[in-house]
């Protein structure tokens, strides 16, 4: 480890020692902080991957209907009877903090209660399969709002999780390593020069006592 | 208020529209890289892209990973299931373990 170019003086040493004791505490608060992280992380991520697979299982379903309903039906007949919705569906966006990383909740809301209004179509000139289709997407679109904002979650958290690590690293490899060298090297700078000043004193003392008095 | 988007091909996307999510049939990279950004612009809070079409434009895609809004969720297309949607979920396992972990 690189020791920090600093004068060797009492001032640094009693700076780097501060400096010190704050890397430590930071360094155990970081660490904390990413396993609380990591912990939430992992019960997300699980729920995460299960909606997903759920999600995708219904919409290939939906999209099963679909492809029976377009080939039943004529393409035009089709994307017209799906041209004007009756229902439209408005977010409310909140946040939650989770270990200072702000994670996105979303709401939903439906211009008309009716549950019926997903069928924007008179049911004579279309296929069963579209209301088919229509129904199971409807049915799983709770699921894809929750799996919307469980997955932002993740990403985010992922990307804090990422970060507070490199910091813990950085902290417990090189930032306190350097700190603590480098308070070695000032103690012994220090002491090593009282040791000096002592010995000279000695000398001089002896020169004096020599001069003064003649004494070997 | 904040709305929801779809993108993808016309066959993939036209029963969302049923529900009453605004649907944008685009299957050209240039022009959802401008419908998503015109989105995230517009208080569009999720946008639901076909996989297909989030493989035009994954980059796109990677730069609103981590910022708030919008969520950009992938579905699988008429054509079926790719599996990128789950790719992205064990990328991010990777980024903040370390190491793939689900299984």
């Amino acid at each position: 480890m690189a020791r920090l170019n600093v004068n060797p003086t009492r001032m640094e040493l009693s700076k780097l020692k501060k400096k010190l004791s704050s890397a430590r505490r930071g360094h155990k608060l970081l660490k904390d902080k990413r396993d609380e992280l990591m912990r939430q992380f992992m019960i997300l991520i699980k729920e995460n991957r299960q909606l997903r697979t759920e999600v995708e299982k219904a919409i290939n379903e939906a999209n099963r209907y679909m492809a029976v309903a377009g080939s039943v039906m004529q393409k035009e007949v089709l994307e017209t009877a799906l041209m004007l919705p009756k229902q439209e569906v408005e977010l409310d966006v909140s946040e939650k903090n989770v270990m200072s990383v702000y994670i996105p909740e979303f709401k939903t809301k439906f211009r008309t209660d009716d549950t019926n209004d997903i069928y924007s179509y008179g049911m004579a000139f279309t296929s069963i399969d579209l209301d088919g289709a229509v129904s199971a997407l409807s049915a799983v679109f709770p699921k894809m709002i929750r799996l919307a904002e469980i997955e932002k979650a993740c990403q985010l958290m992922a990307d804090e999780i990422e970060k507070t690590r490199r910091r813990v690293n950085a902290l417990e490899h090189i930032m306190i390593p350097d700190y603590e060298e480098t308070i070695k090297f000032i103690t012994m700078k220090l002491s090593e020069n009282e040791r000096s000043t002592t010995t000279s004193l000695m000398k001089v003392k002896d020169m004096v006592l020599k001069q003064s008095h003649n004494y070997h | 208020m904040y709305k929801a988007a779809v993108i993808g091909d016309s066959a993939s996307i036209s029963g969302f529209a049923a529900l009453g999510l605004s649907v944008f049939r685009e299957t050209e990279p240039e022009k959802i890289t401008k419908l998503i950004s015109r989105l995230a612009a517009n208080d569009f809070a999720v946008i639901y892209i076909t996989e297909p079409a989030a493989a035009l434009v994954s980059d796109t895609i990677a730069k609103y990973r981590n910022s708030k809004l919008p969520s950009i969720v992938l579905i699988p297309a008429i054509e079926g299931n790719t599996g990128d949607g789950m790719r992205a979920l064990h990328e991010a396992v990777e980024k903040a373990v370390g190491s793939d972990i689900l299984n």
